[in-house]
């Protein structure tokens, strides 16, 4: 626990001397900020309080940004180690590797609590600001913070495993990136284009909500938009919460990170220095 | 006693390349070993076999008992890699923090480990801003953490000044009489020379000499050097008397085997006055070097 810990210190450290915790911080604080100010038009219409809209747009902005902010900070994370000829130094220390990704990853995840606490928390202050009524959303806000935590874990896991995986970081950002794409935008697209191809058939009923369960990003926006009735207020892929019971997609989060990190555990393993 | 320690016949294989064949070697507790050899001799592989960075195709290595890699070998084995690397955005003092946790020692060591190499001025500096030769230092002082009972140092006085070299080699010297073992490899022979007990010699991945340097010179039985410098003028008459003598613009070089030297140095003495001054080269650790990286076929 020492060694896990150590490591968790010194990255939190160079993530800091980086500059990663400050720019993590502003763009999440910038686009709350937007969002809680764009976002309180629409209220009066639709009967709920201001906080839970905001969560609605949150979760939206989120999908994209946790995962991106994730993948920013852990693609970098062996192959970094690789390049710089740090690694196989580290590997002769009595620290096992799941032991240093362990440390990595509450490092970088402390990094990007600190940031989504700091742009929900503002959008919350705001929200509570101009609405008293917008504590009945806290709840909801909670449960985005918590599953915005579980999703940033998700994909720095899948970031160490690319990482690993790549072995150099020019390499490890490109894949980082095609897969940031592919799972957050191009996978929804995909899924949109097979419904509209299917045309009411076995697909849209039984294979797009497994689909959309077995993708980390959309199995968040799922259980956010249903967990907090807030449905209306989203679009898109959002409409198809109301479909899929809250525990399937409560699971799908709480499983994945656990898959990411014995991925990137296992990837981990196979690096020779 | 154990030998802390052991390796027998091992070969290590790259696709179709041997990188090492059949190379058995003990070391014993508080030697100092010398591995020398050619750039991809196979020296760095046979150290990363040890450490169990990389596995051995076939052959035995144990480590102070234990397998190489394995927790309890680890805790045990310190390693200076060439060109020792570390993360530039921390501090010397960080890094150290760091290195004595991941060994559950107190990070409170740091200063005075990183004082003991003469880095204490820098300590709060960022590893950055370092010149090669202090991140070589940071590399020595992580490997004084704990009292390893092998350490392994890949060239690790490259980038040292001739000062700092003196110094490290005392800190070893320390660290041998307290009963640890070394393996080092080098490109500065005659530091060598000086400072270890035995040398091995690897060549294309063989083991092709060992033994102390005494061992190493009667076995190669190389020619002894004797520089003769005459005085003005006499040049002619010295080259006369001596035969053989290569005539060179700083004097006369002439070189006879190990049990004829007394004898030409008392030819040289009889010459008296023609003779200014002389100075007598035995063969080095580089000449005995490429001897046996030759015999090799090389």
């Amino acid at each position: 626990m020492t060694r896990i810990l150590a490591t968790a210190g010194t990255e939190f450290r160079i993530a800091l001397r980086n500059r990663w915790v400050a720019i993590a911080m502003i763009l999440m604080a910038l686009f709350s900020l937007v969002l809680a100010a764009a976002g309180s038009a629409p209220t009066g219409g639709l009967g709920v309080d201001r906080l839970s809209v905001i969560v609605a747009s949150l979760t939206s902005l989120a999908v994209y940004l946790v995962p991106l902010l994730a993948l920013l900070m852990s693609f970098d994370a062996i192959a970094g180690e690789l390049e710089r000829g740090t690694l196989p130094l580290l590997l002769t220390y009595p620290v096992s590797r799941a032991e240093i990704l362990a440390g990595k990853l509450i490092a970088h995840l402390a990094v990007l609590a600190l940031a989504c606490a700091v742009g929900y928390g503002l959008a919350a202050a705001a929200a509570l600001w101009a609405d008293p009524a917008a504590t009945e959303g806290l709840p909801a806000m909670v449960r985005l913070f918590a599953t915005s935590v579980l999703l940033g874990a998700t994909f720095i896991g899948i970031g160490y495993a690319l990482s690993a995986l790549s072995r150099r970081p020019s390499g490890a950002a490109g894949l980082a990136v095609g897969l940031w794409l592919g799972l957050v935008v191009l996978y929804d697209l995909g899924l949109l284009a097979a419904i509209v191809a299917d045309n009411g058939g076995w697909f849209t009923l039984h294979g797009f909500p497994v689909a959309l369960l077995a993708n980390p990003a959309d199995a968040f926006r799922l259980y956010n938009l249903s967990a907090s009735e807030a449905t209306a207020a989203a679009a898109g892929v959002g409409g198809a919460a109301a479909t899929v019971p809250v525990w399937q997609s409560l699971t799908s989060i709480l499983l994945w990170p656990l898959l990411a990190l014995a991925l990137a555990v296992a990837a981990f393993r196979k690096v020779i220095p | 006693m154990t030998s802390t320690l052991k390796i027998s016949a091992l070969t290590k294989r790259f696709a179709e390349v041997a990188a090492l064949s059949d190379v058995s070697l003990t070391v014993a507790a508080g030697e100092r070993v010398a591995l020398l050899g050619h750039n991809g001799a196979g020296k760095s592989t046979m150290m990363k076999i040890i450490l169990g960075l990389i596995p051995a195709t076939s052959g035995q290595v144990g480590v102070c008992g234990a397998a190489p890699g394995s927790a309890e070998a680890r805790r045990q084995v310190a390693y200076l890699p060439e060109n020792a690397a570390f993360h530039p955005a921390l501090t010397g003092l960080e890094q150290m923090r760091h290195y004595l946790s991941l060994r559950g020692e107190s990070p409170s060591k740091a200063m005075e480990l990183l004082e003991q190499v003469g880095l204490g001025h820098a300590a709060s500096r960022r590893i950055g801003t370092y010149s090669k030769g202090m991140r070589q230092r940071v590399g020595l002082a992580q490997t004084l953490i704990g009292h390893p009972r092998l350490l392994v140092l890949d060239e690790p006085t490259s980038g040292l000044d001739p000062v700092s070299r003196r110094d490290f080699y005392a800190l070893l010297d320390g660290l041998a009489a307290r009963g640890a073992s070394i393996l080092l490899s080098s490109h500065a022979l005659t530091e060598v020379e000086a400072r270890t007990d035995r040398i091995l010699i690897l060549s294309k991945g063989r083991m092709v000499a060992e033994g102390s340097l005494a061992d190493l010179r009667r076995r190669a039985d190389l020619p002894v050097l004797l520089q003769v410098i005459p005085r003005e003028g006499a040049a002619e008459a010295v080259a006369a008397a001596l035969p053989g003598a290569e005539l060179r613009a700083d004097g006369l070089v002439l070189s006879c085997g190990q049990g004829e030297k007394l004898a030409m140095l008392a030819r040289i003495a009889a010459l008296g006055d023609l003779v200014a001054d002389l100075d007598v080269a035995p063969p080095s650790l580089e000449d005995l070097y490429s001897h046996f990286s030759k015999r090799d076929g090389q």
